[in-house]
């Protein structure tokens, strides 16, 4: 690890100055993805904005047909906070499949979303509900959040304070871990929304992305036998030495089957 | 049998202090004015050093030294030897090529050592690395074993990368029977490369007193006097009576920590240069790259069956590799430790092995829990299922038809080794019982209606533990001996310090040496206290490796306990004014026979201390030291099944069931010992689903360099283990005792793979991972729909 300024603010509106006035400022949330990253000396910020002091941006709270989470709500919060649990199981569930009971305690959704990691499970949640990410300037629409791998819509000064996700009417989570890290090789959020069936899948390329295919069939005969034969290209999929594009390819067909039957109940 | 004597589950005394933070590992130890140092490791894999420039590091704020390679030879610091010189099949003694601990002229592997920077904080130290200035002219990596002799030069000594070309047993004999067998079944298997992992990355503080020109090592060691023999002997030139080494409390080796490396030599020397204590602690980053790796065979082996199914030749040709350099023992693992064990338990009369070790550009290879025995009982059980498949025989009768009898022992297999004990049938009927092998077929059935793949797999192992003796290993080119010593010292009050020379690090020694010595010797349990770990506290000893601490380390106790009742019975005669050949000690006590006149141990052990009534002739105090050397290894073997299922859809195998019947000799403590299974098979089943080591083929990079890569197993990837236990006595240690240490890790990689194949219908190497058993799925439904 490098040297680096640590800050503590007490307002968002501090930390966002203090964001906008530093050399190579970073935020850090849980710092699950950070930390490593900076004791490995491949990131060496000028700063570090630490957000442990805003209680504003923690908690879970509904809003209308809305569930609203804090950016500082950890993982384990999510998964074990009963309104999530009743409203949203699949998004308690897949909360609480993230990492290990360490990163679940640490690690938040501000700070899983802001990082835009391709394999991270948050991601998929978001596309898959049409979450919207909250920010001290506006309102993101997960469709135009997710730009690339590790890029998203967030301006510099940027701030994530909260996400809002709208309550399905039913929803599924289904995730191929990777053996040794337990990021998503594959992992499958489908929803059905009063907008519409959504498939949202991370893990497999450089960003979540939506299988509109998928939401077609399901639109229209919601089971797992109705994705059961849609085949995603793997020409631009991820490929590594745990899986081949091909297997992902595969695994994303799979994965949604098994997330529309976890959505049936 | 006393609550805590031979045979009881005592909890470890070791835990509490280990549980609740208070261990006392190398990291914890810090020495007045220590300085820090980090290593500048090689970015490639191959590459001459043509320049080093450390000026700039030098200067950096904290720095204290930067040394080189060229700094260690102007020192004259030898090679890291390897201990054992390998003789190859024509004669000549295996290709020996310098290991210097910072590179002279090349760097071989990613992690080699080039510089070591000492300063006054780690950070200051790590900071000053990247200043170091190198121009390395690149050569091509060459990480592939079966790519090796065709590859780059690693060491101009070493032609065509040939370490050893070796051999053993008959070779025309196996070629006739080849010849003339019913059947020859034959594979072609990988036994993937593993990375070790202890939880404690290895550490070591080097400090040098001028007063006393003594110096004081601190490392993470699995055998101290070892450590200081290569220190001494070998790499600095120095009496050993000029350097201690101490291993306090040690956070798992495996293996990895039995070697002499670079880092704790460096430090050790780089002590008396600066004038200050160095210490220096791998991050996990380092482990991957410099801890010695394991296993990484090739491997083709045939078997000749008769028309019955009756075993009549083996053959094997493997290609090993050992890695950049020879690291401590690499030479004796794809050897001695492994062709000696191509038997297994079969009367397989006509068996021939021919091993080549190559270098490449990774890090060096050495012994890995089980060191050889995994990599032997492998291919064994591998081809055997192949053979019971292509003859359509049920896999548990073949191994039956060919088991070695009970009146075949002593039995001399055709691959030098003597069996002295065993019985295999009770320990596969119990195992077939266990998992309910007849039930199997409804199982599968069951499975088969959920849409998975069932199979049952089966591992008969065997192992040699307590590599000895040391007459016949030194015969086969060791370089040391492999006895163990023991002291055991009364002291005035009656309690009793045990000094051994078998370290504990993982193994629970502190509770299962003092519950020996409590039995043997009749006095508390709690009385007891094990000493290990110091060469300034313990006599000479060998350490701990191949399963070998109850087996000669305790059958060292028991000499060294023998002599205290040798001595005790005098003196204990002299009190009760008794013929000392009337005298016998039991349960404690020395009893004039035939009376109910004694003495118990304690008032024997004050009087020793306080002779002020004392028999002529004989010398004050209770403390005896006894080594002991072994006639033979000993034999531990059993039957494991596993049974999985697996889903064709994602290729995921979940392990339903698994049952390991072990004959282990006499058992000090199940429960240590039923641990030891467990942890065994955990580490088996990481070989065989989820761990393998990867360097980039082009590069020489290591892929596999941390945990979001190398897949350790969890909790969850492992089902609960049924343990059951058969016993045959060790014939020829004084406790019938055998090891359990590396059991599970030898016995559990074929089971699995066996019950993966039995599942899919096809062979796979390992690791069986969910992408490798998917294509096997897929190209299975592929070709049935044609």
């Amino acid at each position: 690890m490098y040297a680096f300024e640590y800050h503590k603010p007490s307002s968002v509106q501090d930390a966002v100055a203090a964001l906008s006035d530093k050399e190579d400022p970073k935020i850090v949330a849980g710092g699950m993805t950070l930390l490593p990253t900076m004791k490995q000396r491949l990131a060496s910020p000028s700063d570090l904005i630490d957000l442990g002091g805003l209680p504003e941006l923690v908690g879970i709270r509904e809003e209308g047909n809305s569930l609203v989470i804090g950016a500082m709500t950890t993982h384990a919060e999510v998964a074990r906070n009963e309104t999530v649990q009743a409203r949203i199981p699949a998004l308690a569930k897949l909360a609480g499949g993230i990492g290990d009971p360490q990163v679940r305690h640490r690690g938040t959704i501000g700070g899983s979303v802001a990082n835009a990691d391709p394999a991270a499970d948050y991601p998929a949640a978001l596309l898959g509900l049409g979450a919207a990410v909250i920010t001290n300037q506006r309102e993101i629409a997960a469709d135009d959040f997710f730009v690339d791998l590790f890029e998203t819509a967030l301006e510099p000064s940027e701030l994530i304070t909260a996400v809002r996700f709208p309550i399905p009417q039913r929803a599924g989570y289904s995730k191929f871990p990777n053996p040794a890290s337990r990021y998503a090789i594959v992992g499958v959020f489908v929803a059905q929304t009063d907008g519409g069936v959504r498939v949202a899948v991370t893990g497999a390329k450089g960003s979540v992305f939506r299988v509109t295919e998928m939401e077609q069939a399901l639109a229209s005969n919601f089971s797992p036998e109705s994705v059961a034969n849609i085949r995603v290209p793997a020409d631009d999929m991820n490929s590594d030495i745990h899986a081949s594009s091909e297997y992902r390819a595969h695994l994303v067909t799979v994965m949604a089957k098994r997330a529309v039957a976890a959505a049936e109940g | 049998m006393a609550e805590t004597g031979i045979g009881a589950s005592v909890r470890r005394k070791e835990d509490p202090r280990f549980l609740t933070g208070r261990g006392r590992y190398v990291d914890d130890i810090n020495r007045p004015g220590q300085l820090h140092a980090y290593f500048l490791r090689s970015p490639v894999a191959h590459a001459r050093l043509t320049s080093i420039d450390t000026s700039a590091a030098e200067q950096a704020p904290g720095v204290v030294a930067v040394f080189t390679g060229q700094d260690m030879a102007a020192d004259n610091v030898g090679s890291l030897p390897c201990g054992w010189v390998v003789t190859d099949r024509h004669g000549e003694p295996h290709k020996a090529p310098p290991h210097y601990p910072l590179a002279r002229d090349k760097v071989r592997y990613v992690g080699d050592h080039i510089a070591m920077v000492v300063a006054e904080t780690r950070a200051q130290a790590r900071d000053a690395v990247d200043l170091i200035d190198v121009d390395y002219e690149e050569l091509p990596a060459i990480v592939d074993v079966r790519d090796a002799m065709t590859g780059s030069l690693v060491h101009d000594e070493a032609p065509s990368n040939l370490c050893f070309d070796w051999e053993l047993g008959d070779q025309a004999a196996v070629n006739e029977a080849m010849g003339q067998a019913a059947h020859v079944v034959e594979l072609d298997l990988v036994n993937n490369r593993l990375i070790p992992n202890a939880m404690e990355p290895r550490a070591a503080i080097g400090d040098y007193d001028p007063g006393t020109e003594a110096y004081t090592v601190y490392s993470t060691s699995q055998n101290p006097h070892l450590l200081r023999l290569i220190l001494c002997a070998f790499v600095l030139n120095l009496p050993e009576t000029k350097v201690r080494v101490i291993a306090p409390d040690v956070g798992g080796g495996f293996g990895s920590k039995i070697f002499a490396y670079a880092e704790e030599t460096c430090c050790t020397w780089a002590a008396k240069k600066v004038g200050r204590p160095v210490k220096w602690t791998a991050g996990r980053d380092e482990a991957f790259v410099s801890d010695a790796h394991g296993r990484d065979h090739f491997t083709n082996v045939k078997l000749a069956l008769d028309q019955e199914g009756k075993f009549l030749a083996l053959k094997v040709d493997t290609t090993a590799n050992l890695g950049a350099y020879l690291s401590s023992f690499s030479t004796c693992v794809p050897t001695y430790l492994y062709a000696t064990l191509l038997a297994g338990q079969y009367a397989t009369p006509a068996i021939y092995a021919n091993v080549k070790g190559v270098f490449t550009t990774t890090a060096p290879v050495d012994a890995y829990r089980g060191a050889g025995r995994p990599e032997a009982t492998y291919l064994i059980e591998r081809i055997v299922e192949v053979a019971a498949r292509k003859l359509g025989m049920d896999p548990a009768e073949l191994r039956r038809k060919n088991f070695i009898q009970p009146d075949q022992f002593p039995y001399q297999t055709p691959v030098a080794l003597t069996y002295d004990t065993g019985n295999y049938e009770p320990s596969l009927d119990l195992a077939l019982q266990m998992i309910d092998y007849q039930g199997f077929a409804a199982r599968r059935a069951e499975s088969e209606r959920r849409g998975k793949l069932r199979g049952i797999g089966f591992s008969a192992y065997i192992e040699a533990c307590g590599i000895a003796p040391s007459a016949v290993v030194g015969a086969l080119g060791a370089g040391v001996g492999l006895w163990e010593s023991a002291q055991v010292r009364f002291n005035a009050t009656g309690t009793v310090s045990v000094m051994t020379g078998a370290h504990s690090h993982g193994q629970g020694h502190e509770t299962t040496f003092a519950q020996l010595v409590s039995e043997k010797l009749g006095i508390p349990y709690e009385n007891v206290e094990v000493v290990h770990g110091d060469t300034g506290a313990i006599p000479m000893g060998m350490g701990t490796y191949g399963s070998r601490s109850l087996a000669v380390g305790g059958s060292a106790i028991v000499r060294a306990c023998d002599k205290i009742v040798e001595k005790g019975r005098k003196i204990a005669a002299h009190l009760l004014e008794a013929s000392v050949d009337d005298v016998e000690f039991k349960e404690g006590k020395f009893t004039v026979v035939g009376t109910d006149r004694s003495k118990t141990m304690a008032e024997v052990a004050f009087t020793a201390y306080v002779p002020h009534n004392y028999p002529e002739g004989v010398e004050p105090g209770l403390d005896e030291t006894a080594f002991y050397d072994p006639l033979n290894f000993t034999y531990p073997a059993g039957v494991h099944i596993a049974e999985v299922e697996v889903d064709p859809d994602t290729g995921i195998t979940t392990i339903m069931d698994w049952v390991a019947v072990d004959d282990f000799g006499r058992v000090l403590n199940p429960m240590i010992v039923e641990g030891q299974v467990h942890g065994g098979i955990a580490q088996g089943v990481g070989q065989a689903l989820l761990e393998n080591c990867v360097y980039d083929k082009e590069s020489g990079q290591l892929i596999t360099g941390s945990y979001m890569d190398y897949t350790m197993p969890r909790a969850d990837d492992l089902p609960p283990f049924r343990v059951g236990m058969t016993t045959t006595e060790c014939t020829h240690n004084p406790l019938g005792v055998k090891g359990c240490g590396e059991a599970g890790a030898i016995a559990a990689p074929p089971a699995l793979i066996n019950a993966i194949t039995d599942a899919i219908g096809t062979e796979i190497d390992m690791p069986a991972t969910p992408e490798k058993v998917w294509r096997v799925c897929q190209a299975q439904f592929v070709q049935a729909a044609e």
